[in-house]
C-alpha cells in the first residue's frame, strides 16, 4: 500500500537533540497525532474567522489586546471543550457522581454515543478498505447500506421469532442485502468491464430512490402513515444493549469488533484474502499465478457490500429502529475517509472509525452548546485524512527529520485500472 | 473466433487526431441489435396494442422567441407502431450486418425511435411541449459539460480529478456569495472560477508535489468542500441571507434572428451565458487538445511522461497548469448552479452531479465531444423524468427519478464496456 519512501540523509546527531530525533523518526502514530492537531488548529481558524464578535475584537487588538485574546480563546475553547465533553468525558458529570453517588449513566453516555456512532463507520469502512486494498473502488457503501437495512427490516417485521434467533437472522439478512447490492456492480464489472466507480455511485442514487418508493408502499410503510416512514423493528429483532438500558451501546459494537478481527484474519491468513492482496498489489502477477481476477472483483464487492449492509443493520436494529428517506446520511461516504485514515488495515479502520465517531458525537454537542454548526466536524475529518495522507507535508510543517510516518498514501492500484 | 472479430473491428480514430484504438466486439454489436428488437417488441405490446384506437398525442413545437409552428398531433397507435417497426428493423439490421462501423450510430438512432414512441404513448390524450423539454435537457446538461471538461483537462495530462463535485460546490458557494455581495454577476462567476481553481491547485499540490494518491486527494477534497460549504452556509450565509446569499441570475441572451428558428431557436440561441460558455469551451478544449502543439504536449504527458520529459517537456508544470485550469472550469460550472439558475446557494445542492460528470467523461472516452454526448443523454433523461412527472404516466416518481442513473449504468455497462484511460492517468511522476 505504501511505496518506498525517500529517507532524508541523516546528519550527525547532537546529544541534546536525541529525544527530539526519537520523535522525529516519527512513526505513523506521531504523524497521525500531529495530523489531528493540525486539523484542529485549522478548525479553530475557521471558528475565529466566522464568529463576528471574535473578528470584531481582533480588529481592535491594538487597543484591547486582552479582550481580543480572551474572546478568541473562549470561542475556540468552548467549542472544542463541548466537543470533548460530548464525545468522551464530562467532568461535571463526574462531579455529579462523586457528590451524589448517582448519575453513572450520564457519565458514560458520551463514550457510549461515540461507540454507537463509530459502529457503522467501522463496518462500512472495513468494506471500503477491503476493496481499496484489492484495487476495487467501492464508492457505493451508501446504497449497499440501504439495501442491507431494507433486508434486515423486512426480516425484522415479517418474521416472528424469539430474540435469540431473530437477531442473528436480522444481521444475516442485512449482510445478504448489502452483498446483493454489491454483487450487481461487481458482476457488471466482471462481465462487461463497466467501471465500478461509476456504477457504484449510480447505484447509490438508485437505492436512495428505491428506498423512497418502498417507504411509500406496503409492506414497508408504517400502516396508517402518509409520510415516508417505515414500520418499526419489533423488540425481538433489536440488538440488545450491552451496558444496561440507559446506554445505547449495543450488540452492533461487538459485531463490528468481530468484523475487524475477521477482516484481519481474512486478509493476513486466509487463502482467498491472500489472492485478494496479490490482485491488489500486482494484478499481472496474480493472473499469471492463476488467480481469476474477475472472480476476485465480484467477491470483493460482495464482501464489501455485506459489510456495508451490516453497517446499515447495526444502526437500524441498534438505535434507529425505522427507516426514513435518505437513510444512512453520510455514513457511506465517511466510510471512504475512514478506510483511508485507517490505511486500509482492519485495526487502523477501527481506530479511524472511533475517532470519526467521537468527532461526530462531539460535533453534535458542540452545536447544541455553542451553536457552531456540527459540519465543522466533517471539515476536521477531511483535514485529518488530508494530512495523514501526506506525511511528508506534516513532517515539513513540524520540522521533523527522518523518514518516519510513511510515505504519501497510495492505493493498491494507480488510476482507473483500465 | 471472438478475438479475431474484435481485431477486425478495431478502427484507428485518425480523423480526430487521437492515437486511439476503439474496439467494438462483434458480440456487443449483436447484443445491441437484439436489445433494439426487444425494445421494439415492448413498444408494440405496450404502446400500440394496449392503447385505444382513437388516442391522440399532441407535441407543442413552439416556445416564446421562435416563429410559431403548428402543434403536431399524432395517432398514438399508428405513430408508435411505425416507430416501433423502424426500431426493430434497425435492430435486425445490426444483427444481420454484424459490422462494427457505424454500429453506435444505428443503435443511437434505434433507441431515439423507441424514445419517441414512448413519448407519444406518454403524451396520449395530453399535450407535451417538446421544445421546453429540449430546453430543460440543455439546462441540465450544461454543468455536466463543465465538469466533464474539467475531468478531460486533468486526466489527459495524467491526473485523475475525482474532486469535481467539490469544485462544483466551492464554485457554487463563492459564486453566489460574491455575486450577492458585489451585485456583479461577472464578479460572481470569476469568484466561482477562483474557488474551483484553488481546489484544482490543492489537488495538484498534494498529488504532484507529494505524490499522494490522486483518488485519495480527490475524495478528501470532496469531503472537505462539502463540510466547509455546509458549515459556512449555516454559520455565515443563513444569518444574513438577503445580503450574502441573494444574487441575481444571468438573464438569457437571445441571439438575434437565430432565436427565431423554429424548435432549435429557443433551445440553442436563447440561453444564458453559461450555456454559450460551455459550448465555446467545448470547442476550445477539443481543438486545443487534438489540433495544437499544446494539446500534443498535454497528451504526451498523460500517456508517457518519461518520453515527454526526454524531449524537453516539463511534466509537472504541464500537469499543474492543466489541473488548475480544470479546477477553474469546474468552478465556473459550479457557479452555474447558483448564479446561472436558482439564485441562491443551498447545502449540497450539486447532489452528486460532479460524479455524474466524471462518469460522462469516462463514458465519452476522455474526449470533449464524447463527454458532451454522455452529458446530453443524462440531461435528457433528467428532463424526461420531470416532464413525465407532469404528464402523470402512472410510473411512481421515485422510479422516474431513478431513470437517469439506471440509464447511465445501462449505457456504461452495455455500450461502453472496458475503456482505456490515458496510459499514465493516476500515476505519480518523479523526475529521475
Amino acid at each position: 500500500m505504501t511505496s518506498g519512501g525517500e529517507a532524508a540523509a541523516p546528519r550527525a546527531p547532537r546529544a541534546w537533540t536525541v529525544p527530539l530525533r526519537k520523535l522525529a523518526q516519527a512513526n505513523v502514530a506521531v504523524v497521525t497525532l500531529l495530523s489531528v492537531v493540525s486539523a484542529l488548529v485549522l478548525g479553530a481558524v475557521l471558528i475565529i474567522a466566522t464568529t463576528p464578535a471574535v473578528l470584531h475584537a481582533i480588529g481592535h487588538i491594538g487597543s484591547h489586546p486582552g479582550r481580543a485574546l480572551g474572546l478568541t480563546g473562549a470561542a475556540v475553547g468552548d467549542a472544542y471543550w463541548a466537543m470533548f465533553s460530548g464525545a468522551i468525558f464530562s467532568p461535571s458529570a463526574l462531579g455529579h457522581v462523586v457528590s451524589t453517588g448517582h448519575g453513572w449513566v450520564a457519565l458514560f453516555t458520551p463514550l457510549s454515543e461515540t461507540l454507537v456512532s463509530a459502529t457503522p463507520l467501522v463496518l462500512a469502512g472495513l468494506g471500503v478498505a477491503i476493496g481499496f486494498s484489492t484495487g476495487v473502488f467501492n464508492i457505493g457503501a451508501q446504497g449497499q447500506l440501504i439495501a442491507g437495512a431494507l433486508a434486515a427490516l423486512y426480516v425484522g417485521f415479517e418474521v416472528q421469532l424469539p430474540i435469540g434467533i431473530h437477531v442473528p437472522l436480522v444481521l444475516l439478512a442485512g449482510a445478504a442485502g448489502g452483498a446483493a447490492a454489491g454483487f450487481v456492480p461487481g458482476f457488471l464489472k466482471a462481465r462487461t468491464g463497466a467501471h465500478e466507480v461509476i456504477t457504484t455511485i449510480m447505484f447509490n442514487y438508485v437505492m436512495l430512490n428505491l428506498l423512497d418508493y418502498l417507504l411509500s408502499v406496503s409492506p414497508f410503510q408504517q400502516p396508517g402513515q402518509s409520510n415516508a416512514i417505515s414500520r418499526t423493528m419489533p423488540a425481538t429483532a433489536r440488538l440488545p444493549h450491552l451496558f444496561g438500558s440507559g446506554l445505547r451501546a449495543n450488540l452492533g459494537l461487538l459485531v463490528a469488533l468481530a468484523a475487524v478481527a475477521g477482516a484481519a484474519w481474512f486478509t493476513r491468513r486466509s487463502t482467498l484474502g491472500f489472492s485478494f492482496r496479490v490482485i491488489g498489489l500486482n494484478p499481472a502477477a496474480g493472473k499469471t499465478a492463476g488467480i481469476d481476477a474477475r472472480r476476485v472483483t465480484v467477491l470483493v464487492l460482495v464482501i464489501s457490500g455485506a459489510l456495508a449492509g451490516l453497517a446499515g443493520t447495526a444502526s437500524l436494529a441498534g438505535t434507529d429502529f425505522f427507516l426514513s428517506s435518505g437513510y444512512g446520511g453520510n455514513i457511506g461516504f465517511d466510510a471512504i475517509t475512514v478506510a483511508l485514515l485507517g490505511r486500509n488495515r482492519p485495526v487502523g479502520v477501527l481506530f479511524a472509525g472511533l475517532l470519526f465517531g467521537a468527532l461526530d458525537v462531539g460535533g453534535r454537542n458542540m452545536q447544541a452548546v455553542t451553536g457552531i454548526p456540527l459540519d465543522l466536524a466533517s471539515v476536521i475529518q477531511a483535514l485529518i485524512v488530508m494530512f495523514v495522507a501526506t506525511p511528508v507535508l506534516v513532517r515539513e510543517i513540524f520540522r521533523l527529520r527522518g523518514g518516519g510516518g510513511g510515505s504519501s498514501l497510495q492505493l493498491a492500484t494507480g488510476g482507473w485500472g483500465g | 473466433m471472438r478475438a479475431v472479430r474484435a481485431t477486425a473491428g478495431a478502427e484507428v480514430a485518425e480523423a480526430t487526431g487521437a492515437a486511439e484504438v476503439r474496439i467494438v466486439s462483434g458480440g456487443r454489436v449483436r447484443g445491441m441489435g437484439v436489445f433494439l428488437v426487444l425494445l421494439a417488441a415492448l413498444a408494440i405490446l405496450g404502446f400500440v396494442l394496449r392503447v385505444p384506437a382513437k388516442a391522440h398525442a399532441t407535441f407543442l413545437l413552439t416556445a416564446p422567441p421562435a416563429i410559431s409552428v403548428a402543434p403536431l398531433t399524432m395517432s398514438v397507435r399508428w405513430t408508435a407502431g411505425v416507430l416501433a417497426v423502424l426500431c426493430g428493423a434497425l435492430g435486425v439490421l445490426l444483427v444481420v450486418r454484424r459490422q462494427q462501423r457505424g454500429a453506435y450510430l444505428l443503435f443511437g438512432l434505434g433507441f431515439a425511435l423507441f424514445l419517441w414512441a414512448f413519448l407519444v404513448w406518454a403524451a396520449r390524450g395530453a399535450q407535451l411541449n417538446f421544445v421546453e423539454m429540449l430546453v430543460t435537457t440543455l439546462i441540465s446538461t450544461t454543468p455536466l459539460v463543465f465538469g466533464a471538461l474539467s475531468g478531460v483537462m486533468c486526466e489527459r495530462s495524467g491526473v485523475i480529478n475525482i474532486a469535481i463535485e467539490g469544485q462544483f460546490l466551492a464554485g457554487a458557494f463563492l459564486g453566489a456569495m460574491i455575486g450577492s455581495v458585489s451585485g456583479d454577476l461577472w464578479l460572481g462567476m470569476l469568484a466561482g472560477a477562483v474557488a474551483g481553481g484553488l481546489f484544482g491547485w490543492l489537488l495538484a499540490f498534494l498529488a504532484l508535489r507529494y505524490a499522494v494518491d490522486q483518488i485519495i486527494v480527490g475524495v478528501v477534497i470532496v469531503a472537505f468542500c462539502t463540510g466547509l460549504t455546509n458549515f459556512l452556509t449555516e454559520q455565515v450565509l443563513t444569518p444574513d441571507q438577503t445580503t450574502l446569499n441573494s444574487p441575481q441570475t444571468f438573464a438569457p441572451i437571445a441571439i438575434p434572428l437565430f432565436d427565431k428558428i423554429p424548435i432549435l431557436g429557443p433551445v440553442l440561441f436563447d440561453e444564458n451565458i453559461f450555456v454559450y460558455l460551455a459550448a465555446i469551451l467545448l470547442v476550445v478544449v477539443h481543438v486545443g487538445l487534438f489540433r495544437t502543439r499544446w494539446g500534443l504536449r498535454v497528451r504526451a504527458v498523460g500517456e508517457h511522461p518519461r518520453a515527454a520529459e526526454t524531449v524537453g517537456i516539463h511534466v509537472l508544470s504541464v500537469r499543474y497548469r492543466n489541473v488548475i485550469l480544470g479546477g477553474v472550469i469546474a468552478g465556473i460550472g459550479g457557479a452555474s448552479f447558483t448564479i446561472g439558475s436558482v439564485g441562491e446557494f443551498s447545502s449540497e445542492m450539486t447532489a452528486g452531479l460532479g460524479y455524474v460528470a466524471l462518469a460522462a467523461m469516462i463514458f465519452g472516452r476522455w474526449r470533449p465531444f464524447g463527454a458532451l454526448g454522455a452529458s446530453l443523454l443524462f440531461g435528457f433523461s433528467v428532463s424526461l423524468q420531470s416532464f413525465l412527472a407532469v404528464l402523470n404516466v402512472g410510473i411512481p416518481s421515485p422510479f422516474l427519478a431513478m431513470a437517469p442513473y439506471v440509464i447511465t449504468i445501462a449505457v456504461v455497462s452495455g455500450l461502453v464496456g472496458r475503456v482505456r484511460p490515458p496510459a499514465a492517468d493516476g500515476a505519480p511522476y518523479r523526475r529521475e
